[in-house]
């Protein structure tokens, strides 16, 4: 499992870095989606995925049981991807809006503000 | 159990708090202009009275702590306020205040504007005050994965600034903007869940007695290597630098002011608080780096800036070379040297915010930001080229301004320390500073106008020009009163560093246990 998760996270960081590299914009937000869900992946799995019991204090008992999955990487992740998808929703909204204004669609031509 | 003392608590959760309430407040005053404008003067000016009463409680008590929801650390969030991080709440609190006087008349007389005047009503003051939000939490906060959402809380707020207004050239700005901080992020959160697989805890504190105690020292420096860059493109650093350039120029001027005095100086302060605190396990080698950063950041921003010749753009890249003195502070790591680090970001936001400032009211009188096209403002307005010349020479480090003294203390730490390359490279960047100064000084106040250049119509004292003028004439005071007095202000600043080199009494108030 965690092999297979190691190779998924390279997969989607080599996809993303491909797309971030092409010159159209849109592909460019796709990497960063791309990327941004590697990382997640990424903090998801360096947490140890196990098949371990739910993080819970018995009733009675003052501490968890033995081996209980680690439920703050989770915690993590659910937040990064909040924040991703408001951003990403934002992003969105932005290239409509140049591609509106100016019908720029190659990063290439991007350079008015570079001079 | 650490006492619960609500009074401090609710102190070091104020300037994140209050930034709130006065944004959200401001977004239920959206459709009366004048209203909105002056409850956001009259509150920005209380949020200067907040930042001085935290700062002065930490220099009298000690650093400050707060428990989120009274978790003990290291389980919940806590907000910690040492004397570096009330320092950058108290410069925060002046920059808003400033910026929220400019604005009164920068946001409302610019023709430029009009067609987005409800969008800017609408968005501009929440937005910004959401965005002081972000900055101070991020100075305050004392847990590394809090710190990753105070960024983001600052950025989105900072990428709807940057396009507000929505012309052409700044939605392209903005778009650079965005997608090389979302790499920024990326990066920033890699490195904290590597950082939390390695320690297993995201309380700043106890990773600085946690990270010295992995085995795998190498995959710590590997770690903060994914720090080193996340903050690098935040704070500008070469050669991470070139969507600054391309972005600060293009939204309204106040709001390059205020990105221009405080972003860069998030991921700069970042930077110093995860160097010094978490990452000091093998200086040589990260601070090695930095040293390098440093020298190429101060040499390349300062000789961008010798082709510019729009305002904006000029000052955009000093921010580049400046960054680099503020990291030689850190990169020497002594305590002269990071003292002098605090000293020159205290100095630097102030210069620079009034700098942008100073460009706004010449755009105002001559309808241009680029130097070669305006002339003779030293005739029309010697107040205003008195006003240029306070920040501008004090930013090339003239004597006795601000920047001699910020500038002396980090050079005088290099050759203390004998690094005589980087003590020959931050003199040699003074002296090229003066020289983009004085060019802005010839070409627009001391040249004749060039012939097809509109005659000077404004007068500098009119009702709505006033507006512009005192927030800078305000700023140019503080500079004065840094340069001329600047002893309290360098005791601050070594009492900074000293709790950033010893960070004991930092881990003790936070865990509540010595280490």
């Amino acid at each position: 499992m965690n092999i297979l998760l190691a190779l998924l996270i390279g997969v989607l960081f080599g996809a993303a870095i491909y797309m971030i590299l092409r010159r159209s914009i849109i592909k460019l937000i796709i990497g960063l989606m791309l990327l941004s869900y590697a990382a997640n992946l990424l903090i998801f799995a360096v947490a140890g995925v196990q098949r371990a019991k739910v993080p819970l204090i018995p009733e009675g008992a003052s501490e968890v049981a033995q081996s209980v999955a680690d439920p703050l990487p989770q915690a993590l992740v659910l937040t990064a991807i909040v924040i991703g998808f408001g951003v990403m929703a934002f992003t969105i909204v932005l290239i409509q809006q140049l591609y509106q204004q100016s019908g720029i669609e190659d990063s290439d031509e991007l350079k008015t503000t570079d001079h | 159990m650490p006492s619960i003392n609500t009074y401090t608590s609710l102190l070091v959760a104020a300037p994140v708090l209050y930034p709130l309430l006065l944004g959200l407040i401001t977004l239920a005053l959206w459709n009366s202009r004048r209203w909105q404008q002056w409850v956001n003067v009259a509150g920005s000016a209380l949020f200067v009275v907040i930042g001085i009463l935290l700062l002065n409680t930490v220099l009298n008590d000690g650093i400050l702590v707060m428990q989120g929801g009274n978790w003990r650390a290291p389980f919940g969030i806590s907000l910690v306020a040492d004397v570096f991080s009330a320092v950058m709440v108290v410069i925060t609190t002046i920059m808003a205040f400033a910026v929220s006087v400019y604005s009164v008349s920068s946001m409302h007389h610019d023709e430029e504007l009009q067609d987005a005047r409800r969008s800017i009503q609408f968005a501009y003051y929440p937005l910004l005050n959401i965005m002081y939000m972000g900055i101070n939490g991020a100075f305050l906060t004392g847990d590394i994965f809090n710190l990753y959402v105070w960024f983001e809380v600052m950025l989105i707020s900072s990428f709807v600034l940057l396009s507000l207004g929505q012309r052409k050239f700044q939605l392209e700005g903005t778009l650079k903007y965005v997608s090389i901080n979302l790499l920024s992020s990326t990066f920033f959160l890699i490195g904290v869940g590597l950082l939390y697989a390695l320690t297993g805890t995201l309380n700043m504190a106890d990773l600085a007695v946690k990270v010295p105690q992995v085995e795998q020292q190498g995959l710590v420096m590997l770690v903060s290597i994914f720090f080193l860059v996340a903050f690098g493109i935040k704070s500008a650093v070469f050669p991470l630098f070139f969507w600054l350039p391309a972005s600060y120029h293009t939204p309204p001027i106040s709001i390059s002011a205020i990105f221009a005095g405080m972003l860069t100086k998030v991921g700069v302060y970042s930077l110093i608080r995860v160097f010094s605190l978490i990452f000091v396990t093998n200086v040589a080698f990260t601070h090695h780096i930095l040293l390098w950063i440093a020298g190429f950041t101060m040499l390349v921003g300062v000789m961008g800036a010798a082709v510019q010749y729009d305002i904006r753009r000029i000052l955009s890249f000093h921010i580049i070379s400046q960054i680099g003195y503020m990291l030689m502070g850190l990169a020497l790591f002594s305590p002269l040297a990071l003292a002098g680090a605090v000293f020159y970001i205290m100095h630097h936001i102030i210069v620079k915010a009034n700098l942008f400032l100073v460009g706004g009211v010449v755009e105002r009188v001559s309808g241009q930001f680029d130097v070669r096209r305006v002339g003779g403002l030293l005739n029309a307005y010697p107040l205003l080229a008195v006003l240029f010349l306070i920040p501008a020479l004090s930013l090339a480090g003239i004597p006795p301004l601000s920047g001699f003294w910020s500038k002396f203390l980090v050079i005088k730490a290099g050759i203390d320390l004998q690094s005589w390359l980087i003590v020959f490279v931050a003199l040699f960047v003074g002296l090229l500073t003066l020289f983009s100064m004085i060019k802005i000084w010839n070409e627009g106040f001391w040249a004749p106008a060039p012939e097809d250049a509109v005659p000077f119509t404004e007068r500098l004292l009119s009702r709505r020009n006033i507006l512009l003028i005192l927030p800078v004439a305000m700023l140019a005071g503080i500079t004065l009163w840094i340069g001329f007095y600047p002893e309290p202000f360098f005791q601050i600043a070594e009492k900074a560093a000293n709790q950033l080199l010893n960070p004991n009494e930092y881990i003790t108030k936070v865990l509540g246990v010595a280490p």
